[in-house]
């Protein structure tokens, strides 16, 4: 498996992450280094072999469903590049 | 007592139960150390304020009796730990400012039980990374030098290990997602433990891999590092993945007898291109554990190669959806937008400026293998993989071993800036030390001797799951044998 520059300039896109032109046939390399060391796991025999989902046997505790935490909006806000109103504010997303 | 911050952790609290030292002493110690040793660049957010407050208030709970372990021991917190009030950047430009409104269980923990919180430690960014140079903050520098070159302290809790190598702080905490504790530790001369995966809870600490990180105590002695472990490990319900389980007096466990106990050897950890120097290290542990009464075995654990891709797919895949929430929204670092940038501008130049190229790499590389039409063949595939490599280990478990022996690291720490260039040659650093963390299991890295410059090496021991206190004490034989005491020449 090969990563051409359109396939680095879409994952990028797709990551939410911006990549000069100039930079795409680099990250196409070492995306190519990276994806042909992980390769080697094509070797492996996984036939009948559950993907594991919990390294550690156990079963997801249950509680509950009641509001146990909550009303601290000052602090929810207090680390936000732009708070106005009591709201995260972010550039216009619909038209 | 003269120089006080070259204590370890039993040391101190024994003093200081008897009253020949004070907290406040041993904190004003460690911040007049932490304020020479600038060119080790180990500390990245100093606390001398908060320290010299909790170390009074130590004072005075140990003088009224029945103070816990860690009460008045002052120790370095690795910047991922989220501190209150505290810059907790996970050594990124894109939490600069971000002063967490929540203390971290781990750290919490250890405040509650009386610790002193010198600073923050250098890292790794996001804890990726073997060498502490995706650091925004720079690279953290080991306090060991055989000739004018700076060696890496290892990564990604490189500040945390330079700083205890150095006698900063008498022990620090790490996190470990594929080595980032025993790695480290093993280039610097200290020891580290990673816990069974759920024995730390993870919350607060900024995730990078949330199946496989775990945090552990970076130590001056094994001993050290059952006293701290201890207190960092609780069962959290703000985590769902912390084990319900009771914690051990780790301590106590530390008989040092390990007769009858069986030592497996994986044929697997004997690599092409090692390093005689690692071979005949693990040739010395063999003999030092059987010295102890020990019966050294054999084993197989035939899956071992593929641990590091299966790594280098999980490891970015989860940290690809981890990292998902650095958007320039609700905390951290927002680029500044041109006119009629909209709000997928703003992510993505955000994000740009503010993750370094170690970062971007492994977020691109998890959504590439996340991606529509390479789920199976990468991600399934990984996590298959990851099912037959804890196969492995249970089934050697399964024969009666008790522990496992192998090299921490493939070599002795090396100079800064001589491995950066190509990303799978620094992956291989953490060859070793992987395959614990793909199955859960806990892992200590002990200092055991040093190559022929005289840079220190480690040799790793694997537990059973839940096990760590049967694990410290094999730990603790093998270190009594090996009886590493060299320090690193001061040059800070």
């Amino acid at each position: 498996m090969s990563i051409d520059q359109s396939t680095a300039a879409r994952v990028a896109k797709l990551a939410r992450i911006k990549v000069e032109d100039d930079q795409l046939p680099a990250l196409a390399a070492e995306f190519n280094t990276i994806l042909g060391f992980i390769e080697q796991l094509s070797e492996v025999d996984v036939e009948g072999v559950e993907p594991m989902t919990s390294v550690t046997p156990q079963r997801l505790k249950r509680r509950v469903d009641e509001v146990t935490d909550g009303s601290q909006q000052d602090k929810v806000l207090v680390n936000a590049p732009d708070a106005r109103e009591g709201f995260f504010a972010v550039p216009k997303v619909v038209e | 007592m003269a120089e006080l911050n070259k204590l370890g952790l039993a040391e101190a609290r024994d003093a200081l139960r008897k009253g020949d030292v004070t907290s406040v002493e041993l904190t004003e110690a460690c911040l007049t150390e932490i304020e020479r040793a600038g060119a080790l660049n180990a500390f990245v957010h100093n606390t001398p304020e908060i320290a010299r407050d909790q170390a009074k208030a130590a004072d005075a709970r140990i003088k009224a009796g029945d103070a816990p372990d860690m009460c008045g021991l002052p120790i370095g917190i690795k910047d991922l730990f989220c501190t209150k009030g505290v810059p907790s950047q996970a050594g990124s430009r894109i939490l600069e400012g971000f002063l967490p409104e929540y203390e971290s269980t781990v750290s919490g923990n250890l405040l509650d039980a009386g610790a002193v919180m010198l600073g923050k430690l250098n890292m790794d960014e996001f804890a990726m990374g073997s060498s502490n140079e995706t650091s925004v903050y720079g690279n953290a520098v080991n306090p060991w030098k055989v000739d004018d070159r700076e060696l890496t302290p290892g990564g990604s809790s490189g500040g945390s290990a330079s700083a205890v190598a150095a006698d900063l702080c008498l022990a620090a905490t790490g996190t470990d997602t594929g080595g980032s504790i025993r790695q480290p530790a093993a280039f610097t001369g200290i020891t580290g433990i990673k816990p069974t995966y759920g024995r730390c809870s993870r919350w607060g600490v900024v995730a990078f891999a949330s199946s496989l990180d775990q945090a552990g105590p970076m130590t001056k002695s094994v001993r050290d590092a059952a006293i701290m472990l201890e207190t960092m490990c609780s069962h959290d319900p703000k985590d769902s993945t912390s084990a319900d389980l009771p914690v051990p007096n780790f301590e106590a466990m530390l008989t040092g007898d390990i007769k009858g106990k069986k030592i497996g050897i994986p044929a697997e950890y004997r690599m092409d291109g090692m390093p005689d120097e690692i071979e005949t290290l693990w040739a010395q542990g063999r003999e030092m554990l059987a010295d102890a009464g020990a019966e050294i075995v054999d084993i197989s654990l035939p899956h071992t190669k593929y641990a590091l891709p299966a790594y280098y797919v999980i490891a970015p895949a989860e940290a690809s959806s981890n990292l998902a929430r650095y958007d320039g929204v609700r905390y951290g670092h927002r680029a500044k937008l041109d006119q009629g940038d909209g709000i997928t501008e703003m992510y993505e130049k955000t994000r740009a400026e503010g993750f370094g190229d170690e970062v971007k790499r492994r977020v691109m590389i998890g959504t590439y293998v996340l991606s529509a039409g390479f789920y199976d063949a990468y991600y399934n595939r990984a996590r298959k993989v990851r099912t037959l490599i804890k196969k492995d280990f249970e089934d050697v478990f399964a024969q009666g071993i008790d522990a496992i022996l192998t090299p921490a690291t493939p070599s002795a720490a090396f100079g800064l800036g001589e491995a950066s260039d190509d990303p799978v040659q620094m992956y291989l650093n953490d060859v070793f030390t992987v395959t614990v963390n793909m199955a859960g299991l806990p892992g200590i890295s002990v200092p055991a001797g040093t190559d022929a410059q005289g840079l220190p090496l480690g040799l790793q021991l694997i537990g059973r799951p839940w096990e760590e206190g049967d694990l410290l004490n094999t730990a603790y034989a093998l270190e009594a044998r090996a009886g590493f005491v060299a320090k690193p020449g001061k040059w800070w």
